[in-house]
């Protein structure tokens, strides 16, 4: 079986590399580019753990056939930091304990991302349907939809 | 173990190499197709794609309505002509689901899952569908009924009347936990009045059999008769007829059978 050659954007860095038929993007992204923050959770859409944005929008990895990204944008968690500086939804999920396993946590700020890219001051209600395709399993949830609040507000939301 | 993938610039091309190839699998957004394949689902060897723009067109002017089958649940829910269906769009998986999730994969969707599909079988949509002796048009109630043989065709669209006024079509998604969870029971109720009262009702109810089904007995209760609360109470008495409910972790085949009556009731009665 043949493999397909496949060009997209990574993070804002052009990536080129060959992959298998039927190959998800998330395979592609960890074990063809490195890219080890997205994390297969179930395989199924059902866990939201391999949440990454293509040309802005909101995908599941798993179950996007890697072809597919052809010539588009992927973002990934690897993306957000900047050097040694966390991006501010990262902050405020380490100050509001927003990871406790950690497993959720990629899938959570992609999925956080997407929202506040679109809509920078969000109800509690638009963070609750923004992460509802996430799950976790750990935190209850609570921390996580305060953190994603105060990243909203750069902090002043619950000062 | 590795597939072969074919994308093709038309529909046509498309649905021709479905027809031929039985082990070909169409791929709308990933979230039926894909999720096999994670599974090994080893009944696929070839997965086959269209770009055709024409399978993402929206023609939402008119009365009657038409959807391509590759257009999304998000982007359903950013047409404000749509309204709706809006209800049963936003009622589909997390954000990242309705953006990929299409409304002619939903008609594929088995239980606990195809919400949409619901909506769409109360609203007596038609589906076109282009199979390998050309394309035709199938009433849904029949596609559903045969869809086990339908993998051979492509969706082209599906296309639906309005609703006259937003009260006379009604959705109703049962789930345990909140905003998002797999269906328990899924209801949409098409209510046209006519003089005060219900002319051509459709029930349509999801987890309540292998597809989603028409409730045909609660129908002939609501028909000809004025939406008050003995209708109401014969509609949600009739609702459980000729239903074989899914038995699954969501909820057992008996519980289901409980409650269908109790939720069709409070959905014709306007109850939160």
């Amino acid at each position: 079986m043949s493999k397909t050659a496949l060009q997209f954007r990574h993070n804002g860095r052009e990536v080129a590399i060959f992959v298998d038929g039927g190959t998800n993007l998330l395979v592609a992204l960890r074990e063809l580019i490195g890219d080890m923050t997205p994390k297969f959770g179930c395989g199924q859409g059902t866990c939201g753990t391999c949440s990454v944005l293509i040309d802005g929008e909101l995908h599941l990895a798993c179950l996007t056939l890697a072809e597919t990204a052809a010539g588009h944008a992927v973002e990934t968690l690897d993306g957000l930091k900047h050097g040694p500086d966390l991006h501010p939804l990262q902050r405020a999920f380490a100050e509001n304990f927003a990871a406790q396993c950690g497993y959720c946590t990629p899938g959570m700020l992609m999925a956080a991302k997407a929202l506040l890219d679109r809509n920078p001051s969000p109800t509690r209600a638009d963070v609750v349907e923004a992460i509802s395709g996430n799950i976790c399993r750990c935190t209850g949830y609570e921390p996580i939809i305060n953190a994603v609040l105060d990243a909203a507000s750069g902090g002043r939301a619950r000062a | 173990m590795p597939v072969t993938v074919r994308t093709f610039a038309t529909y046509s091309e498309a649905a021709a190499v479905l027809s031929s190839d039985r082990a070909a699998r169409y791929l709308g957004g990933g979230t039926l197709v894909m999720r096999a394949l994670n599974e090994g689902d080893i009944s696929i060897s070839t997965v086959v794609r269209a770009s055709d723009h024409i399978l993402k067109r929206i023609e939402a002017t008119g009365p009657r309505v038409t959807i391509g089958a590759g257009v999304t649940f998000a982007q359903i829910l950013s047409h404000r002509d749509l309204a709706f269906l809006h209800a049963a769009a936003r009622s589909i998986g997390g954000p990242a689901v309705r953006n990929m999730g299409t409304v002619g994969g939903n008609l594929f969707a088995p239980n606990p899952y195809g919400d949409f599909t619901v909506a769409l079988l109360a609203l007596d949509a038609t589906v076109a569908a282009q199979g390998g002796l050309g394309a035709r048009d199938m009433p849904i109630e029949e596609f559903l009924q045969s869809r086990e043989r339908q993998a051979g065709q492509l969706v082209l669209s599906i296309s639906c009347q309005r609703p006259a006024s937003p009260d006379a079509f009604r959705y109703r998604k049962v789930t345990r936990i909140r905003p998002k969870g797999g269906s328990v029971i899924t209801i949409a109720a098409h209510l046209p009045m006519s003089g005060g009262r219900v002319v051509g009702a459709r029930i349509a109810l999801g987890s309540m059999a292998a597809t989603q089904i028409r409730a045909k007995a609660a129908e002939r209760a609501l028909e000809g008769r004025p939406l008050d609360a003995s209708t109401i109470a014969a509609a949600a008495a009739a609702a459980v007829e000729g239903a074989s409910p899914a038995n699954n972790a969501l909820g057992s085949s008996w519980y289901r059978r409980e409650i269908v009556g109790v939720h069709l009731r409070r959905l014709l009665s306007g109850q939160e």
